[in-house]
């Protein structure tokens, strides 16, 4: 693991026409992890990632990928990123072996002998068209190609979103056996929480484009629990999050340490991720 | 080699998931001193979690002196723990196995079990320390 930074964002904005689509974001993306990027639809999920590789200008605030500032018209870093968009685009018509061939051709590195033996580790035949592949495989495949430039930082935009659970988990697989063996910096964003919890260790939460929650997820977790106890509605309470209320009892999702003291009225559980990421989607301008 | 699983939605993270099994494993005897855990790599891509949580789970096994990672060779299981007996086990697992099978017909729910397991340990811990 290292303490590196694959992707500097300061003070960053994007504004379509008179909507700002992301405002005011700066993080610091670790390298060596799988990170995740939460929101919901609309939340600017895919615009940041785009910002971040900068296959477009952000309209405020700067970005530094893998230690080089972005400059519009300066593609070079690109070459250092592997990036597979929403949908898996392929050429249809083409078949695996002529995509690959493709790819060899446009990209300055590209590992064909890697590539060939990944695809035919998961039994996809190179002589056919990657329009009549199954989902799953065009998946595969898109990861495949993406995975072949030897990135430093591969950003996947909602990689399963499309896929069933297994070809779901299939894909996770190939992608964990390549972080395994290199120590490429993953980007992806997804909805699917259960799958996140294995596959991520740092998150970024995205709501109404800005940032919300970010950090490696286990502090979040250790960070956050829910009080349990007798119904508040005036719950003033440092670092609230979310409150949620039967007719005598209710539930406070806050930010605090596990080590915090409690009043004794209240009971804390540890949270998961899946409460803490609904908590932070649900939550209040 | 040992062989790990991971389950979503337990609330118990990952990492701890994998610690827990070692530690069970070595109270029952599936791991004996000396044998070799999976590489981090092998178990990321067995299990599919991220490698870093696999090197944590380790981590922490060294750390409460369980395994110890040998430089080239890989992680190695200590016996640095009170191994329950095979005869013992078979003895008392029987034994506690037909004390749940009472326990199920009295109509007791899981948790209910849970507590009188905890009360009967908490009393005998105050009976010894008295």
């Amino acid at each position: 693991m290292s303490s590196d930074v694959a992707v500097q964002i300061d003070r960053v904005g994007k504004r379509y026409g008179r909507h700002w689509a992301l405002r005011d974001c700066t993080l610091s993306l670790p390298a060596g992890r799988i990170i995740a990027l939460v929101g919901a639809n609309g939340a600017g999920k895919t615009t940041l990632l785009h910002l971040a590789i900068g296959l477009m200008p952000p309209t405020e605030g700067s970005v530094s990928l893998l230690g080089t500032p972005l400059k519009p018209g300066r593609p070079q870093t690109l070459s250092q990123v592997g990036f597979v968009a929403q949908d898996h685009p392929l050429y249809r018509g083409f078949t695996v072996a002529e995509m690959l061939r493709y790819c060899r051709k446009t990209n300055t590195r590209f590992d064909q002998a890697g590539a060939e033996g990944r695809l035919r580790d998961l039994g996809i035949p190179l002589n056919r068209r990657t329009g009549r592949l199954s989902g799953g495989q065009q998946a595969q495949v898109a990861l495949t190609l993406a995975l072949a430039k030897q990135p430093r930082l591969l950003v996947l935009d909602e990689p399963v979103a499309s896929l069933d659970p297994l070809a779901r988990r299939e894909f996770m697989k190939t992608l964990i056996a390549a972080v395994a063996e290199t120590d490429v910096t993953v980007l992806l964003s997804s909805h699917v929480v259960t799958e996140l919890e294995r596959i991520c260790d740092h998150m970024v939460l995205l709501r109404g484009g800005r940032v919300r929650l970010a950090g490696d997820i286990d502090d979040l977790l250790a960070g956050h629990r829910v009080l349990t106890g007798p119904r508040v509605d005036d719950a003033a309470l440092d670092g609230l999050v979310t409150a949620t209320h039967g007719e005598r009892n209710s539930h406070l999702l806050v930010r605090q340490p596990a080590t915090a003291p409690t009043h004794p009225r209240w009971e804390a559980h540890p949270v998961n991720l899946e409460e803490l990421v609904l908590a932070y989607l649900e939550g209040q301008d | 080699m040992f062989a790990f699983r991971v389950l979503d939605r337990s609330g118990v993270p990952a990492y701890l998931q994998l610690v827990d099994q070692v530690r069970r494993g070595l109270l029952l005897g599936h791991l004996q001193e000396g044998d070799q855990l999976p590489t981090v790599r092998a178990v990321a891509s067995a299990v599919v979690i991220n490698p870093n949580t696999v090197a944590k789970a380790y981590r922490e096994l060294e750390h409460a002196g369980l395994a110890v990672a040998r430089a080239g060779q890989g992680t190695f299981v200590t016996g640095n723990i009170e191994q329950v007996p095979a005869a013992t086990y078979a003895r008392l697992s029987g034994r506690l196995r037909q004390w749940f099978a009472d326990a199920r017909e009295a109509g007791l729910a899981p948790e209910q079990v849970r507590a009188m397991v905890d009360a009967v340990m908490d009393d005998e811990r105050r009976r010894e320390t008295a």
